[in-house]
C-alpha cells in the first residue's frame, strides 16, 4: 500500500498567501543565480573563467544586466500590435512563476503547531497542471513573436511553436510510465511512492525522454531553434529590449528551474534521499540541491551539444521519442498489472 | 534533352547507412562522448590570463614602444640629429630638427645632437625599422605596449619621455 499524503488538505488563506510570498521570493533568488551560474559554467567549460569582474567573483553580474535592461527605454516597431507585445512576456512570467506551485518541498509538516504543506498546492490533476501552464506559456512566445510584426520574430515563433507541440507529446508519455507506477498524479504521493527506489532507475527511459523534452520545451540547446541567434537574431524575441526582454530571458531560466525541479521530484524521488532518512528540516535543501545539480546539466549539454537541423528536431521528436515514450508506457503498464 | 551520364562520370560506392535503431544508438554514444569531453575541459581549469593583474610575458625580440639610449660613462646622448631614422619610417611618424653641440652645451657624443625628437605613437606601425636604420643604436624597441591614452596629442611622445627609464611595466619571456 502506497502511503498517501494529505491530498485536498485545507490551509487557512493567510498560510496560503504565506506560502505563496516564500516561494515567489525563492524561485526569484534563484533566476539571477542560476544565470551567473550558467555564464561561469560555460566559462569553465570553454577554459575560461566567466565573469568575475562586477563585484567579488562576480557575484554582482546579474544584477549589473538586470538593472541595465530595466533602465533601458521601451520601444516597439510601428507594425507591431501594441497590447499583445506588452502582454506576451508577462504570460511568459507568469506561467513560468505559477508551475512552481506545484513543486513539493517535503511533506505536511509541523511549523509551531499548525499543519502546513511545503509546496503552493497540491492540486489532485498534480502534474497534468505543470502541463496546462506549460501549453499556456507557449502562448506567451507565439503572441511575442506574432505580435512584433516582423520577419524573424514570426519564424522564431513558429519553430517554438512546432517543437513545443511535438516534445509536449512525448514528455506527456514519458511521464505515464511514473503516474503508472505511483497510482497517482499528485506529486507529493509520486514522491511518497519513491521511498524504497527513485524512478530514474526503473523508469530510465522514460527519465531520458522527460529530460531531452524538457530541454526542447525550455528552448535550450541544443533545441534552442526558436531562438537561434545565428539565423534568427534571436527568433521570438528579436524586437523586444530593455524590461520586456528580462522578462523573456528571466521567464526562460525560471523555465530551466521548473523543469529541473519537476525532474527531481518525479524521477530522483524529490525530497527523499536513499538510505538515510534526514529530518524534516532538510527536506527543502534536499529538493534545491537535486534541482541545482540538473540546472548544472542543463549548462553541461549546453557547452556540449551544437543545435539541431530543423527537420533533425522534428524526426527525433515524432519517429524516436514518441515510439519510445509509447513502449515505454506500455512494456511499464504490463508489468505494474502483473505484478 | 535528359542528361546522360558521360564516360568521365564514376559511380561513388558508398558504405550501407545505419539503420534508424543503430544510428539512434550511436547518436546517444557520441554525446555520452561529447559530454565527457567538455567535462574533461571544465576539471582542467581556466587557462587565461586575468590581464589587467596578470600579463603574458613578452619575448625579447617584441617591438614594443621606442626607447632612446645614453652613454652609460658619459652619460651623454647617443642620438646625433642624422633623421636616417626618420627618412627609414614608412609611417613618417619621427620628426627629427638637430642642432650644433657646442663645448659650452654638450648634449651628445657627436658633432650635432636632436633638439627635437618626437615620435608621433597613434602612427606608428612598430615596424622596427628606425631601430635598423640608426647607425649609433641610438633608438630601440622597448617591450612597453600599454600606450593607451584619451588625448592624440598626448601620443606625440617627445625626446624627454624616451629618454626616461621606462616604467617596467611588461615582463619579459626566454625565447
Amino acid at each position: 500500500m502506497i502511503p498517501v499524503a494529505e491530498v485536498g488538505f485545507y490551509e487557512s488563506w493567510w498560510i496560503q498567501l504565506l506560502k505563496a510570498l516564500v516561494i515567489f521570493a525563492v524561485v526569484f533568488q534563484l533566476v539571477p543565480i542560476v544565470l551567473l551560474a550558467e555564464r561561469k559554467a560555460l566559462g569553465r567549460f570553454q577554459h575560461r573563467y566567466g565573469p568575475n569582474r562586477v563585484g567579488p567573483f562576480g557575484i554582482l553580474q546579474p544584477m549589473a544586466d538586470i538593472g541595465k535592461l530595466i533602465f533601458k527605454q521601451q520601444f516597439r516597431p510601428r507594425t507591431s500590435v501594441g497590447w499583445l507585445f506588452t502582454l506576451a512576456p508577462a504570460i511568459s512570467m507568469f506561467t513560468a512563476v505559477a508551475t512552481m506551485a506545484i513543486i513539493p518541498f517535503s511533506d505536511t509538516v509541523d511549523i509551531f503547531g499548525t499543519e502546513v504543506g511545503l509546496y503552493g498546492i497540491d492540486p489532485d490533476i498534480g502534474i497534468l497542471y505543470a502541463f496546462a501552464f506549460g501549453a499556456i506559456a507557449f502562448y506567451g512566445l507565439m503572441l511575442g513573436g506574432w505580435a512584433s510584426g516582423s520577419k524573424y520574430s514570426f519564424l522564431g515563433a513558429m519553430r517554438g511553436a512546432a517543437q513545443l507541440i511535438s516534445y509536449e507529446v512525448a514528455q506527456g508519455l514519458a511521464l505515464v510510465g511514473v503516474i503508472m507506477m505511483a497510482g497517482s498524479l499528485s506529486l507529493t504521493e509520486i514522491v511518497e511512492a519513491q521511498s524504497d527506489l527513485p524512478y530514474v532507475i526503473p523508469q530510465f527511459v522514460g527519465f531520458v525522454i522527460f529530460l531531452v523534452a524538457g530541454f526542447a520545451e525550455t528552448n535550450r540547446p541544443p533545441f534552442d531553434l526558436p531562438e537561434a541567434d545565428a539565423e534568427l537574431v534571436g527568433g521570438y524575441n528579436t524586437e523586444y529590449g530593455g524590461g520586456r526582454f528580462a522578462a523573456y530571458f528571466a521567464a526562460e531560466y525560471l523555465n530551466i528551474i521548473v523543469v529541473s525541479a519537476i525532474t527531481a521530484t518525479l524521477f530522483l524521488g524529490g525530497w527523499q534521499l536513499p538510505w538515510v532518512d534526514p529530518p524534516t528540516w532538510v527536506d527543502p535543501i534536499v529538493v534545491l540541491t537535486k534541482t541545482l545539480i540538473l540546472v548544472w546539466f542543463f549548462f553541461w549539454v549546453r557547452a556540449t551539444l551544437p543545435r539541431l537541423r530543423y527537420d533533425q528536431l522534428m524526426s527525433l521528436g515524432w519517429k524516436i521519442f514518441l515510439p519510445l515514450a509509447t513502449l515505454n508506457a506500455l512494456v511499464t503498464a504490463i508489468l505494474v498489472v502483473e505484478t | 534533352m535528359p542528361w546522360t551520364a558521360g564516360d568521365d562520370v564514376i559511380e561513388v560506392i558508398r558504405a550501407p547507412k545505419p539503420g534508424p535503431a543503430r544510428s539512434t544508438y550511436r547518436a546517444f554514444g557520441e554525446t555520452l562522448r561529447g559530454l565527457k569531453t567538455t567535462f574533461a575541459r571544465m576539471v582542467e581549469g581556466p587557462k587565461t590570463f586575468q590581464y589587467p593583474e596578470e600579463k603574458v610575458p613578452v619575448y625579447p625580440r617584441f617591438r614594443g614602444r621606442h626607447k632612446l639610449h645614453r652613454f652609460e660613462d658619459t652619460g651623454l646622448e647617443k642620438c646625433v640629429g642624422c633623421s636616417l631614422c626618420a627618412a627609414a619610417c614608412p609611417a613618417d611618424c619621427i620628426r627629427v630638427v638637430a642642432a650644433e653641440n657646442t663645448p659650452e652645451n654638450r648634449v651628445s657624443a657627436g658633432e650635432r645632437y636632436a633638439a627635437v625628437y618626437e615620435i608621433n605613437l597613434s602612427r606608428c606601425i612598430f615596424c622596427g625599422y628606425c631601430e635598423i636604420a640608426c647607425p649609433f643604436d641610438a633608438i630601440t624597441m622597448g617591450h612597453d605596449y600599454e600606450m593607451s591614452d584619451y588625448n592624440r596629442g598626448d601620443l606625440i611622445f617627445t625626446k624627454e619621455m624616451l629618454l626616461a627609464e621606462p616604467l617596467d611595466r611588461s615582463p619579459l619571456r626566454s625565447e
